[in-house]
């Protein structure tokens, strides 16, 4: 148990980090950098949560995918550092970090007074495994929401392509 | 306790020699292979046979001088080849070698370091880390030719991850498990077993996506020489250089070790008569047929150009290896039903 809050403290606090270094570098590649320090280190919590499916998953499609896209239209585009602090958010910033203080604050005084909150384990992951458990109750038990999230993502697809398609005539 | 942590470094400093030995003697192997196929000697000086070349290699780079250009961005350009590396050696952690647990000074201990329940996941998830080591010694290098050859890495390995990555569905589908010791188990009794029968689309997809991430001809177009001097290690020596080398072979034994265990039985015995040969001979057997297959392709076929290669792999490879998940699931629902 202690080894596992260990763990957790370090997770969290890399995380933390690795977030805080995203914003303030001024250096877009550095960003790019921290931010896949931070998606490893979510990851290793998804592993100490004994979600193993979860981090492969999220080391293949965020850090493996999604990252080295950004990676590489950060490269080619060459974005200037100057632009990226707009003073005009400032108020609207302020408002958005009280509310996550607020949040953060509830959470904490509500964990408190119900300290006993157990996770529940699905009653399959002890026979089946976490994996197959996923797999069986994704499509099965939210077969409908799963189906509306790869639409959704198929609509984002085919956007994208006419987004940046529009100026081509088709013939 | 102390067992278990002895036993798993015992397996670990095995692997790791193992791993580190079989890539300096790749370099070698390569190269006496190449020269046999064009009908030359090759390496002879150092050493019978020029055995020790890889010692001799090994000194040359260590002394070498390391050169950082003055435009380069010093910190990525020296932490790229080291986050290259990095993945390519510790996804072995989930690669069974063998069979069946052996004793060492006392302590009994298994033929792989570990077996996660998500053991293909995690070196599909590491290699595609792998990849940021050559975008960014690339990028860092602040040099054209460098860059260039970093893109289009980008490119090639995000293309053909996604095929190696689908045609590997199959063979998880008809052996139930993510972890490779069970996709190994499922095939044992007799080569009629291997998935490479079954599977012979998803077979021929992996294989070729695998020489594609790997970088090696005729999938080298991040490194083309004749056009982009050396590609995103041009800027590169030393023992630098050497760790992008390194994790280059690394990749290579990688896919070497991924195909044997999907598609030809991993430690398993082709014919049950021949089971008195250790798991491990055969293990080791068929990981260097895939490695001198990776030199003859070599030696064949020439480069293809990059647009050949995004079309081959977006409008080829890709439908192929859906169709292969979309048959293989309908006839495993049907039997299994």
């Amino acid at each position: 148990m202690t080894m596992q809050m260990a763990m957790f403290g370090y997770f969290g606090a890399a995380i933390v980090i690795s977030a805080l270094f995203v914003v303030y570098f001024r250096n877009p590649i550095y960003s790019v950098m921290s931010l896949l320090t931070m998606f490893m280190h979510i990851a290793g919590l998804y592993v100490i949560l004994e979600a193993e499916f979860l981090a492969g998953v999220q080391l293949l499609v965020y850090a493996g995918a999604i990252l080295v896209l950004y990676l590489f239209v950060v490269m080619l585009l060459n974005v200037q550092s100057r632009g990226r602090f707009i003073q005009k958010q400032t108020p609207v910033v302020i408002g958005l970090g009280i509310l996550g203080v607020i949040e953060v604050a509830v959470l904490i005084f509500h964990t408190r007074f119900y300290p006993e909150l157990p996770a529940i384990p699905h009653p399959g992951v002890p026979t089946l495994g976490n994996t197959e458990t996923i797999g069986m109750v994704l499509y099965t038990q939210y077969l409908f929401p799963f189906e509306i999230a790869s639409l959704v993502l198929l609509i984002a697809l085919v956007g994208a392509i006419v987004l940046a398609k529009g100026k081509l005539k088709f013939r | 306790m102390l067992n278990d942590l002895a036993s798993v470094v015992i397996v670990i400093v095995a692997v790791l020699f193992v791993l580190l030995t079989t890539i300096a003697y790749l370099t070698y192997l390569e190269r006496k292979i190449l020269s046999f196929m064009q009908d030359r000697l090759g390496p002879m000086e150092v050493g019978p046979w020029g055995l020790l070349q890889p010692l001799a290699d090994g000194i040359k780079l260590v002394s070498k001088e390391d050169i950082i250009p003055t435009e380069a961005n010093v910190a990525i350009f020296k932490i790229a080849p080291i986050i290259s590396l990095v993945p390519a050696i510790i996804s072995f952690a989930v690669i069974p070698f063998g069979k069946n647990s052996f004793h060492f000074l006392g302590i009994t201990t298994h033929p792989y370091i570990t077996d996660i329940n998500i053991g293909m996941l995690y070196v599909l998830a590491l290699s595609s880390i792998g990849a940021y080591g050559i975008i960014l010694g690339g990028w860092a290098s602040n040099n054209k030719y460098s860059l260039l050859g970093a893109l289009r890495s980008a490119a090639q390995v995000i293309s053909y991850e996604l095929n190696a990555g689908m045609s590997v569905i199959g063979v998880l589908l008809l052996a139930g498990s993510l972890s490779l010791v069970q996709v190994e188990a499922a095939q044992s009794g007799g080569f009629w077993h291997w998935y490479i029968f079954p599977q012979i689309v998803a077979f021929v997809i992996y294989l070729i996506s695998g020489i594609a991430e790997t970088n090696r001809t005729p999938f080298d177009l991040p490194e083309a020489e004749s056009e982009l001097v050396a590609g995103f290690f041009t800027e590169y020596s030393g023992m630098r250089f050497s760790l992008y080398y390194l994790a280059e072979y690394g990749n290579m034994v990688m896919v070497s070790c991924i195909a044997t265990i999907l598609f030809l039985g991993g430690w398993n015995s082709p014919l049950p008569f021949l089971d008195f040969v250790p798991p491990f001979i055969w293990f080791m057997l068929k990981v260097y047929f895939f490695l001198f297959f990776f030199f003859w392709i070599r030696a064949t076929l020439p480069r293809l150009r990059y647009d050949q290669l995004m079309r081959f792999g977006w409008k080829v490879m890709l439908p192929l290896s859906f169709a292969n998940v979309i048959v293989t699931a309908i006839v495993v629902y049907m039997v299994r039903r």
